[in-house]
C-alpha cells in the first residue's frame, strides 16, 4: 500500500495553486483532494495548461472563418483548407524554460512536442521552423545556449526527416538568461481523414502507445508557469529527455492508425502527460476515463500514481479505439516495435478515475480540469508602464549623423540580427522530403506539394524591440511583416498561429503589454483575413535581469497557387528596374541602425496603416502572379540600404545595384529607417507599364529608384559606394566570429 | 523492371527515392520493409538515407543486422545494382559491401547544403550517362560523412577506378566533411554497388534547384 502525504492548503500553494483555487477544488470535489488529485489539479490549472490569465484576451482574436476547418483551440493544431481535398495542420509552441536549463533536450523536445501535435491529427509533418531568441553573444552562457538549442533542434528534426526551413534567430540583451525557443510544425492531411483528440463510447479501451513512462518532466507544466531564478538550475529534472528515433516510429505508426475507421481519438502527451491527455479527451467527448495505473509500462521501478500521472516522458500518445479492434491496433504498433498497452477504459460518468492496486485513488470530474470547463479564468489587472512615454521621445537633433555610410552599412550587415545565420541553418536538414524550393535565409520558407502545382510558404516573425516600444503597433507589425514575407515569395497569406512570449502576467505592466499586443494581432488578422488557428502562451519569461521584450511570434502560412510563381529576394538580371512598392517613411525608432550605431532602443516606431499595407501586398502578389516580377524583398531590419544590400549579396556573381532615391529625409533616415508597407521589387523595363496598371487599380504608389548593374557594387545616392566583396565579408562571416567568442 | 526501396526503422529519405523512381522516371517501385528476405523480383535496390535505428551505436551499425541485409548481400553477389545514399552508404560500409568507414564530419556538426560533386569516372554503371569531369550540384545532409580508409584500400580504390565521386574544389570549403581524398562516393570492386553521401534524389528535378543527380538513377536503370 502506497502512503501519500495528507493534503493541506500550504501544500497546494507549494504546488503553485492559490488559496482560492484550492478552495474551489474543495468545492468541486465536495471534500479535500488527496495527494494524487492535488497533483492533477495543480498541473491542469497551471498557466501552461489552463491559459487562465490569457484566455479572456485570446478570445478577442479572430479564431474562425477564412479557410479554417476547425476553430482555434478545438484540436491539437489549427487545420486550414488548401483545396483539392487537402488541408494543412500547423502550430507554434514555446519550450523556453526547459531550454534555459537544459538547452539541447529542451529544444529537442520542443520539436518533438510540436510534431506530435501535428501527426496526432493524422497529418504528415512536412515543415519544421523555429523562432529563437538569445541574449548577447559576448556572454559565453548565451553562446552555449544557442549552440546547444540549435543542435537539439537539428538532431531531432533531422532524425525525424522533416526539413527545417529556418525562421528567426534574434539576439537582444533582454533574452539573456531566458532564451525564447519556439518551434513551428506544419503537416499535410486529406481533409476528410483527420483524427480528433476525443474519447467516446462507454467501455471503449484506452491505450498508451510509444515510450515507457519515467520520472522525467514531472511538474514540467508547473515549472513553465514560474519565473526562472537561480534556483531553476536545480529543476533540471523537470526537463524531459527526447528520443527522435522513437518519435519517428511513433509518427509512422500513428499515421497508419489515423487511416483506420475504428480509431475514435488520439491525443499526444506533452505537458502534464497522462493527466492532460485523458482529461482533455474526456471533456471533449463529454465522458470520463478510468485508468489502471498498474498497467502503465514503466521505465523505472517503484513509481507511484502521482508520478505516473504527472510524468512528461516524451514520445507517448493516448489512443481510444472501438472495442474488439485490439489486435488490429497491436499489429500496427508491433510492426514499429512500439509499446501498446491498454491502461484504461472510457466511462460514462464524466469522471477521471485513477485506480492503483485495485483502489480508486483519484476521482475528478474531467470537465473541471480543462480550459473552457472548470479551470479558472482570470481578468488580470493591467496598467500602461511608465517607460512607454519615456522611451518614445526620440529626437533626431540629438542624434549625430554619421560621416561614413559605407562603414555604417557594413556594421549593420555584420550585426547579429541582420547577418547571415548559415552557421545555424546548415545544421538543419533543409532538403529532406525533396520538396524544398526556398530554404532558410529568405523572407519565408517554401515547399512544393507533390502531385499538385501548389506550394506552401511560411514566415515566422516578430520584432520584440518594436513590441516593447509600442505593444499594440508591434503586434500589428509582426502580423503585417509575416504576411508581407509570404507575399514576397508569391503566396497568399491564409492563416496564422502565434506563440505569445511575455513576462510575469501578475505584473499589471507586463499584462498591459500582453493585452495590447493581442489586440494588435487581432486588428491585423482581421484586416488580412488571416484567422488565428491557435498557438501557445508562454508567460513568466523573466530572469534576474527582468522580463524579456514582449515577443508575440507570428507563424504565417501562405498558399502558393502555382509554384512557378515562386519569387526570391536576389536580383536576376542586369538593367532590371528596382522599384519601391508602397512608401518609404524613414522612421528610425526601434531600428537596427539606432541600436547598433547609436546604442539606443527608442521609439516612436513607424506608424502602420493596415489597410494601405494590405493594398501594397495585393499589388505585389498580383504583379508576381502576372509573371512580371524578377525579385521581391521587403524593407525590414536595417531599412532600405540593408534590403538592397541583401538582394545584391545573394545575386548571381557580377550583379550590383545603383539607386537614386530622393526624399525629404535625413540620409540616415532614408538609408536605415525601418518602415512597413514597402517592398522592393525588380522588373524588366518593358514590364513597367503592366506594373503601373496594377498599382493604379489599387491606388498604391510605385517609384523606380534604380537599376540592377553589372559592376559588383552597391551605390546609393552619393552616400554609399561599396564593393560586393566587402558587404559579403561582413554579412557571411560575422556570425561564426561571434560564436567563436 | 522493378526497383526496391528498403525501409529500415528510421529511414527518412525512402519517400524521396520512391518518388524519383516512380514519378520522375516512371519506373515501378516498391517499399520493402526491413524484415523481408526475398528481393528476387527486383532489378535494382536502393538503401535510402535517414537515421536507421536512430544511428544509435554508430550510423548504420544496427541496420546491418536487419533480416533484409542477407538478401541484399546475396543480391550484391549476384551482380544486382545497389545504391546506398547517405545512411544507405553508411549501412553498406558497416555490412562490408563497401570498404572503408564513415566517421563524424571534421567540423563535428551536421552539415546540410548544396555541394559541387565531381564525376571522377564515367565507366561505372551508375555514371555512364555523365562525362568524366562533370560537376554536379547536389545537397549533402549528414553528420557522419567523413570517409576514411587505409592507404592500402585507397590504393585499390584508385587502381580499380572505384572512386566515382569527389567533392569538387569549387565548394566554398572544397571538402565539406574532411573525407580522405575528398571522396563523396565509391563503388565496390565488381562495380554493381555504389555508396555516396550526397543525395541525388534531392537533385532530380529542376524545381528543386538542380536536376544534376537524376542521371545516376537513369544510368543504373539503363534509361536512355
Amino acid at each position: 500500500m502506497i502512503k501519500y502525504p495528507a493534503v493541506t492548503q500550504d501544500m497546494a500553494i507549494e504546488h503553485g495553486l492559490t488559496k482560492s483555487e484550492f478552495e474551489e477544488i474543495v468545492n468541486i470535489l465536495g471534500r479535500t483532494p488527496n495527494y494524487v488529485e492535488l497533483g492533477i489539479y495543480s498541473v491542469m490549472w497551471s498557466e501552461h495548461c489552463s491559459y487562465k490569465s490569457s484566455i479572456k484576451w485570446l478570445k478577442t482574436l479572430p479564431r474562425s472563418g477564412g479557410k479554417l476547418l476547425v476553430d482555434a483551440g478545438e484540436e491539437n493544431a489549427g487545420l486550414v483548407d488548401i483545396g483539392d481535398g487537402k488541408a494543412v495542420a500547423f502550430k507554434i509552441e514555446s519550450h523556453n524554460h526547459p531550454s534555459a536549463i537544459e538547452p539541447y533536450q529542451g529544444a529537442a523536445t520542443g520539436v518533438g512536442g510540436i510534431m506530435r501535435d501535428i501527426f496526432t491529427m493524422g497529418a504528415r509533418p512536412i515543415i519544421s521552423m523555429n523562432s529563437l531568441r538569445f541574449g548577447g553573444l559576448s556572454n559565453p552562457r548565451n553562446r552555449f545556449l544557442l549552440e546547444h538549442v540549435v543542435e537539439g533542434i537539428a538532431d531531432y528534426s533531422n532524425c525525424l526527416g522533416i526539413p527545417t526551413l529556418g525562421g528567426e534567430v534574434v539576439i537582444e540583451e533582454s533574452y539573456s538568461g531566458n532564451p525564447l525557443v519556439n518551434a513551428f510544425g506544419l503537416g499535410i492531411v486529406n481533409a476528410k481523414q483527420t483524427a480528433s483528440a476525443v474519447a467516446k463510447g462507454n467501455g471503449n479501451p484506452v491505450f498508451l502507445v510509444g515510450a515507457k513512462t519515467g520520472r522525467d518532466g514531472i511538474h514540467g507544466a508547473t515549472f513553465a508557469s514560474v519565473e526562472l531564478s537561480e534556483e531553476s538550475e536545480s529543476r533540471r529534472s523537470n526537463v524531459q529527455v527526447g528520443d527522435p528515433f522513437l518519435e519517428k516510429l511513433l509518427l509512422e505508426a500513428t499515421l497508419e492508425l489515423c487511416k483506420k475507421d475504428w480509431l475514435i481519438g488520439v491525443q499526444d502527451m506533452g505537458a502534464a502527460g497522462i493527466t492532460c491527455s485523458s482529461s482533455e479527451m474526456s471533456a471533449k467527448g463529454q465522458c470520463g476515463i478510468t485508468i489502471d495505473i498498474n498497467k502503465v509500462p514503466l521505465r523505472e521501478p517503484n513509481m507511484n500514481a502521482y508520478e505516473i500521472m504527472l510524468s512528461e516522458s516524451q514520445e507517448r500518445m493516448l489512443v481510444v479505439i472501438e472495442k474488439m479492434f485490439d489486435d488490429e491496433l497491436k499489429t500496427i504498433f508491433d510492426k514499429w516495435d512500439l509499446n501498446c498497452t491498454q491502461i484504461g477504459v472510457v466511462n460514462d460518468t464524466g469522471m477521471l478515475e485513477v485506480i492503483e492496486n485495485g483502489k480508486t485513488i483519484a476521482s475528478i470530474p474531467a470537465e473541471s480540469l480543462v480550459l473552457g470547463g472548470g479551470a479558472p479564468q482570470y481578468d488580470m489587472p493591467f496598467s500602461e508602464p511608465k517607460y512607454i512615454i519615456e522611451k518614445n521621445q526620440l529626437s533626431l537633433e540629438r542624434l549625430p549623423e554619421p560621416d561614413d555610410y559605407n562603414k555604417v552599412l557594413t556594421t549593420i550587415l555584420a550585426s547579429p540580427n541582420v547577418c547571415s545565420k548559415h552557421w545555424v541553418y546548415q545544421q538543419y536538414d533543409t532538403t529532406v522530403r525533396s520538396n524544398t524550393i526556398l530554404g532558410p535565409g529568405s523572407d519565408s520558407g517554401v515547399i512544393r506539394l507533390k502531385g499538385s502545382k501548389k506550394g506552401i510558404s511560411v514566415s515566422i516573425d516578430c520584432n520584440g524591440k518594436q513590441v516593447y516600444l509600442n505593444p499594440r503597433l508591434g503586434g500589428e507589425m509582426a502580423v503585417a511583416e509575416a504576411a508581407r514575407n509570404v507575399v514576397c515569395s508569391g503566396a497568399e497569406p491564409i492563416a496564422i498561429t502565434n506563440c505569445l512570449n511575455f513576462g510575469n502576467p501578475n505584473d499589471p505592466e507586463i499584462f498591459w503589454q500582453f493585452k495590447e499586443a493581442v489586440l494588435g494581432i487581432g486588428n491585423a488578422c482581421r484586416t488580412f483575413n488571416t484567422p488565428v488557428t491557435g498557438g501557445n502562451v508562454s508567460f513568466y519569461n523573466e530572469s534576474t535581469i527582468g522580463a524579456v521584450y514582449p515577443s508575440p511570434v507570428i507563424g504565417m502560412v501562405g498558399l502558393m497557387e502555382d509554384v512557378s510563381n515562386l519569387t526570391t529576394m536576389e536580383f536576376k538580371h542586369s538593367d532590371d528596374f528596382i522599384i519601391v512598392l508602397g512608401a518609404i517613411n524613414g522612421k528610425l525608432g526601434g531600428s537596427e541602425y539606432l541600436s547598433e550605431i547609436h546604442n539606443k532602443i527608442e521609439g516612436p516606431v513607424s506608424p502602420l496603416n493596415l489597410e494601405f499595407e494590405m493594398r501594397v501586398q495585393e499589388v505585389c502578389l498580383e504583379a508576381i502572379k502576372k509573371g512580371i516580377v524578377n525579385s521581391a524583398h521587403d524593407i525590414s531590419n536595417g531599412g532600405l540600404a540593408v534590403c538592397i544590400a541583401e538582394s545584391v549579396i545573394h545575386s548571381p556573381a557580377g550583379l550590383g545595384a545603383k539607386i537614386d532615391c530622393a526624399r525629404r529625409l535625413r540620409n540616415d533616415e532614408l538609408l536605415f529607417g525601418e518602415c512597413p508597407s514597402a517592398i522592393i521589387i525588380t522588373i524588366p523595363e518593358i514590364k513597367l507599364i503592366d506594373l503601373i496598371m496594377i498599382s493604379k487599380d489599387l491606388d498604391v504608389p510605385t517609384q523606380t529608384i534604380g537599376r540592377v548593374t553589372q559592376d559588383n557594387k552597391l551605390r546609393i545616392n552619393d552616400h554609399i559606394n561599396i564593393h560586393r566583396e566587402v558587404m559579403e565579408d561582413a554579412y557571411f562571416k560575422a556570425f561564426s566570429k561571434m560564436m567563436e567568442g | 523492371m522493378r526497383v526496391a526501396v528498403i525501409v529500415f526503422p528510421g529511414s527518412n529519405c525512402d519517400h524521396d527515392a520512391y518518388y524519383v523512381i516512380k514519378q520522375v522516371l516512371g519506373v515501378s517501385v516498391d517499399f520493402i520493409w526491413h524484415t523481408e528476405n526475398d528481393l528476387s523480383k527486383y532489378a535494382a535496390i536502393i538503401l535510402p538515407g535517414g537515421f536507421s535505428y536512430g544511428d544509435y551505436l554508430r550510423a548504420g551499425a544496427i541496420a546491418r543486422f536487419s533480416p533484409v541485409m542477407d538478401a541484399i548481400i546475396q543480391s550484391a553477389k549476384k551482380g544486382k545494382t545497389i545504391i546506398g545514399i547517405c545512411n544507405g552508404f553508411q549501412i553498406l560500409v558497416e555490412s562490408g559491401l563497401l570498404p572503408g568507414a564513415l566517421i563524424t564530419n571534421q567540423g563535428i556538426k551536421f552539415l546540410s547544403r548544396d555541394v559541387m560533386v565531381k564525376v571522377e569516372s564515367n565507366s561505372s554503371i551508375f555514371t555512364r550517362k555523365y562525362s568524366k569531369g562533370d560537376v554536379l550540384r547536389i545537397p549533402i545532409a549528414h553528420k557522419q560523412g567523413n570517409y576514411v580508409a587505409s592507404p592500402k584500400i585507397l590504393k585499390k580504390l584508385e587502381d580499380n577506378n572505384q572512386i566515382v565521386f569527389t567533392y569538387h574544389p569549387e565548394n566554398e570549403d572544397g571538402n565539406p566533411n574532411g573525407s580522405v581524398q575528398s571522396i563523396a562516393g565509391i563503388i565496390n570492386e565488381k562495380g554493381n554497388v555504389l555508396g555516396m553521401m550526397p543525395h541525388p534524389e534531392r537533385a532530380a528535378e529542376s524545381i528543386l534547384g538542380s536536376s544534376d543527380g537524376v542521371k545516376i538513377f537513369e544510368s543504373m536503370l539503363g534509361i536512355s
